[in-house]
């Protein structure tokens, strides 16, 4: 520990302070940074503590501030361990609020900075951890009159998406009403032709042409705020892409929409221009539309908050708070200001606030949310427990490990929020076609316009500008351009929910087209662990006398072999007995003395050297051995007491999982390092034909490599570690996941579970998200492809059927619509390899 | 009058083709700071600007900031760079990288509407 101070004492109304220092990790580095400090003005004593990496310091506060302090810290080239916390303020109008609100935060001690978010409210306030906390925050806050909300979880701030989601489709939803109510009159007093819509007929069957001119006129003035409230983002958003020289959904609406009421506008005003018959304004149709598009773009807002449920689902599990240890009391303080290393406290049923690794008592937890299996798993100390499961029954403390964006959580949410970002190779092409999209149907439009004013019947100036119209209306790049993303939003998000964390689009889109699937043996199929499986007797021996000797005899030793035995002999009740006279001999086993009996442990080699005789065994072990075990010989007293066998077990789905896969029609091949007896054993209860043993770990990626080589899809299943090659050789590469680390470099796929029924999930739901994708996609062409030489007037020689341009546009906010909703489908997806809903 | 109509829609055809599909835009150059390239890009209705010349080998910031609610570009995708971030309406997003080798990386909305590029130069 590294002890400065200045000469004086401290002044009156000294504060002191706390500093995490995470650079500061010697002797030398102490030292400077006292010295540093001690020169700034205001400061008056400083401490550093090397072991906890933090400097104790007492300050005047009238003559600096804490940031004034850290400010000092960092010209002295260390950083200050500093943590970030958003909060949501209510109540907050004006813009003058918030700088009001920022001053106050920036003079809560500690807080080094604050930005206040005018748009959503949110408060974004950087802070020494230890000496602000939320409490004081939400104190200041309050003190200028607003409410602070609970903080909100970090960078992914789901509830902030979802209200800026609120927030969009309310204002749709207003300017819906206020188009839908504008239309109903407008639309009723548009054709004095049509007499059962006529609404001016209802009190007169002579209506003068002034009074339906007036009408007219009329019409068109309460159309200009439609266009200008409900309609601006049409208008804005096509002038802006314009800039660009670019064109989208906006630019087509806009057009049509404004095409349409500068043609009624001209009509009325200089009926003269126009040949005879062709001076009829069609108000109508822009406040139609425009309540339709409009109806559409919120129902699509709400829609799209549901394709991402999933992850809002995930970030939702996150523990708001934790009950640490510090200093011998337990605090429950707000889970952003967890530390690593701090002892956390877990109660029955609560919340597993972050990572950490059990040091005291026992419980089973729930991990289903993370991992997808359903089972309480037992945990003990030395056991990771991950953040956001639920503890069951048992009280236990953990030390965090992993806080803040570190957690498994965290890294889950973050992968999948980037996987939603990728693009599927398919969406690639759809967005060359999207690129040429908007002007092609502008064009379209030109020269529907030309052909009807060349070609059409009387009055053909009317129904050129109707069809062009109609052409921009019915035209919808949204539906094309969001059906892959959307789908993949939802598929990915779905497999998240079951543990399968799929990196990207790409990996998806591969996954879905798999033919083989690889399974390393040891550690996939595999617990990876041996476990004591049989015991045969020698005549004169019972069974539980043989696990019971061979259990003690074997307590002491580490081989893993050995442990196998002690722990199965535990699972079966019978507690292995302390031996004496205890000695391994390395390559045979191990001889000990057990209740004043003599017992050897081992192998046929300890048993040729003690000279037992084993014949009596010799077809036992020669069984076991065919069925890919490990038998090892008992002795007691220079006699054969029998036989008993360990080997690595399946895990407990693995034959349910595999037979998925197979009844997928996927071709399942077993790769291993170990003997071909031992491969081929394990092959048969699980049911895999095609088995590739004894093949050296390098060796692994040549022999996916091969697999490839026979022109199929190849996915490869195997841990992270000693399997990455092959897991990156392979098209996809699938890692079983191991406690907190979610996420595992070389793999395209990751199951947090563990469980290969995670394999069996990853493909069904690739290959239905696909499915959905390529049904949106189909229907948005077929939709676009139909749609538009139909409002062109392409029917219309032939059959007399001409579009109305308010059906354009109710089929295209319907055919939006309809792309969102197919992606939503898969959110209620269930899958063979997972009966769990 | 036909004709001059007729004419005038052709000439209208041509120049759809050249504004919005053989128009060259021009790139703006990055501000370069202490070694690092940064640019701010305003997000409404596109990329503001949308072409970014940026030199390979140093690192570039791109700082966008979303002004508007349409949720059309509550994303920003750089598929080749395999990366993406969210938008949040009047925050400013940063991402950054280093080009290590000269040429373009575009950049997208989530559906491919709004566009822009960064164009590396060596």
């Amino acid at each position: 520990m590294e002890v400065t101070r200045n000469k004086q004492p401290p002044g009156p109304g000294a504060a002191s302070l706390c500093l995490p220092l995470p650079q500061v990790k010697d002797t030398a580095r102490a030292r400077a940074l006292s010295h540093a400090l001690r020169q700034v003005a205001g400061i008056e004593a400083v401490q550093v503590n090397l072991a906890r990496q933090e400097a104790h310091l007492t300050y005047n506060p009238g003559a600096i501030s804490v940031a004034g302090v850290v400010e000092a810290v960092e010209r002295a080239g260390y950083s200050v361990g500093r943590a970030e916390l958003r909060a949501h303020i209510a109540g907050m109008h004006c813009a003058s609020c918030v700088a009001r609100i920022e001053d106050v935060l920036r003079a809560v001690p500690g807080v080094l900075d604050a930005s206040v978010n005018p748009a959503t409210g949110v408060a974004t306030v950087e802070y020494v951890p230890g000496t602000a906390d939320f409490r004081a925050i939400q104190a200041a806050v309050e003190s200028v009159g607003y409410q602070t909300a609970h903080p909100l979880e970090q960078p992914p701030a789901p509830e902030e998406e979802a209200e800026a989601h609120a927030r969009e489709y309310k204002s749709l939803m207003a300017k819906f009403w206020f188009a839908a109510a504008v239309s109903v009159p407008t639309v009723l007093v548009a054709y004095p032709n049509v007499s059962w819509l006529y609404a001016p007929y209802l009190f007169s069957s002579a209506i003068s042409e002034g009074v339906v001119w007036l009408l007219w006129v009329l019409s068109g003035l309460v159309t200009l705020p439609v266009m200008f409230y409900s309609g601006r983002q049409f208008f804005t958003g096509a002038a802006s892409a314009f800039r660009h020289h670019a064109a989208d959904m906006n630019t087509l609406i806009a057009l049509g929409t404004g095409a349409a009421w500068l043609y009624s506008t001209a009509a009325l005003i200089f009926p003269r221009l126009f040949p005879a018959g062709t001076a009829e304004p069609f108000y109508d149709v822009t406040a139609v539309v425009t309540a339709l598009v409009v109806l559409g773009q919120a129902l699509e807002v709400r829609a799209k908050g549901q394709t991402s449920q999933a992850i809002r689902k995930l970030i939702g599990l996150q523990a708001r708070t934790a009950r640490v240890l510090r200093e011998g009391r337990e605090l429950e303080i707000p889970v952003e200001e967890v530390e690593v290393d701090d002892v956390v406290v877990v109660r029955p049923g609560e919340k597993i606030p972050v990572d950490g690794v059990i040091i005291e008592g026992q419980s089973a937890l729930d991990e289903s949310m993370v991992t997808g299996e359903s089972l309480p798993v037992d945990k003990q100390p030395g056991d990771e427990v991950i953040g956001a499961t639920v503890n069951t029954t048992g009280s236990f403390k953990f030390r965090a490990t992993k806080v803040g964006k570190d957690t498994a959580l965290a890294q889950i949410v973050k992968m999948v929020q980037d996987a939603m970002g990728s693009k599927a190779p398919i969406a690639r092409l759809v967005d060359v076609v999207s690129g040429y999209f908007v002007p092609a149907v502008m064009i379209i439009a030109v020269l529907t316009f030309l052909a009807w004013l060349n070609f059409g019947p009387s009055p053909a100036l009317a129904y050129a500008v109707v069809t062009a119209v109609t052409v921009l209306i019915i035209a919808c790049p949204c539906a094309v351009g969001m059906a892959v993303p959307l789908s993949l939003v939802a598929g990915l998000g779905k497999a998240a929910e079951h543990g399968v964390l799929i990196r990207n689009g790409e990996a998806l889109q591969t996954a879905s087209a798999l033919k083989t699937v690889v399974l390393d043996k040891t550690g996939t199929i595999t617990k990876g662990k041996p476990e004591l499986t049989d015991a045969l007797p020698a005549p004169g021996f019972d069974e539980k006398t043989l696990i019971h000797l061979a259990a003690s005899a074997d307590r002491p030793s580490e081989h893993p072999l050995a442990q196998a035995i002690v722990k199965g002999a535990q699972a079966r009740g019978l507690e292995p007995l302390e031996p004496g006279a205890f000695k391994a001999v390395p390559g045979h086993g191990v001889e000990a003395a057990v209740d004043g009996k003599r017992v050897l442990v081992g192998n046929r080699k300890l048993m040729e050297r003690e000279k037992v005789d084993t014949s009596s065994l010799a077809e036992a072990v020669g069984r076991l051995q065919g069925e890919g075990k490990t038998a090892m010989y008992v002795a007691v007293d220079g006699q054969a007491a029998g036989v008993v066998a360990v080997a690595d077990t399946l895990k407990e789905d693995s034959v349910e999982a595999i037979r998925v896969m197979r009844q997928m029609g996927l071709e399942v091949v077993m790769l291993t390092g170990d003997n071909e007896r031992t491969a081929r054993s394990i092959a048969r209860q699980v049911g895999i034909e095609r088995v590739l043993a004894e093949v050296l770990p390098e060796e692994k990626a040549n022999q996916v490599h091969a697999l490839k080589a026979e022109g199929k899809k190849v996915g490869m299943v195997g841990d992270g570690i000693n399997d990455a090659p092959a897991l990156v050789e392979a098209d996809v590469g699938f890692a079983i996941g191991t406690g907190t680390d979610v996420a595992i470099e070389a793999a395209d796929v990751t199951l947090i579970g563990g469980s290969l029924k995670g394999v069996a999930y990853a493909i069904e739901v690739s290959k239905a998200t696909m499915q959905n994708a390529k049904q949106s996609l189909f229907g948005a062409f077929v939709y676009n492809v139909l749609g538009i030489p139909v409002a062109a007037g392409i029917l219309f020689p032939f059959f007399g059927i001409l579009l109305s341009p308010i059906l354009a546009g109710a089929a295209m906010a319907i055919s939006s619509i309809t792309v969102v909703s197919n992606a939503n489908r898969l959110r209620f997806f269930r899958a063979r390899s997972f009966t769990r809903a | 009058m036909l004709t001059l109509v007729n004419l005038l829609g052709l000439a209208l055809v041509a120049w759809i083709v050249w504004y919005f599909w053989l128009y060259k835009k021009e790139g703006v150059a990055v501000t370069e700071v202490a070694g690092v390239q940064e640019i701010n890009i305003t997000v409404k209705g596109g990329y503001d600007p949308d072409v970014i010349v940026v030199k390979k080998g140093k690192p570039v910031r791109l700082h966008f900031t979303r002004r508007e609610s349409a949720l059309c570009s509550e994303m920003v995708i750089f598929d080749t760079l395999g990366r993406s971030a969210k938008l949040p309406e009047g925050e400013t997003v940063t991402l950054e990288f280093t080009p290590q080798q000269a040429g373009e990386i575009p950049f997208q909305c989530q559906m491919g509407m709004l566009r822009g590029k960064v164009v590396v130069t060596s």
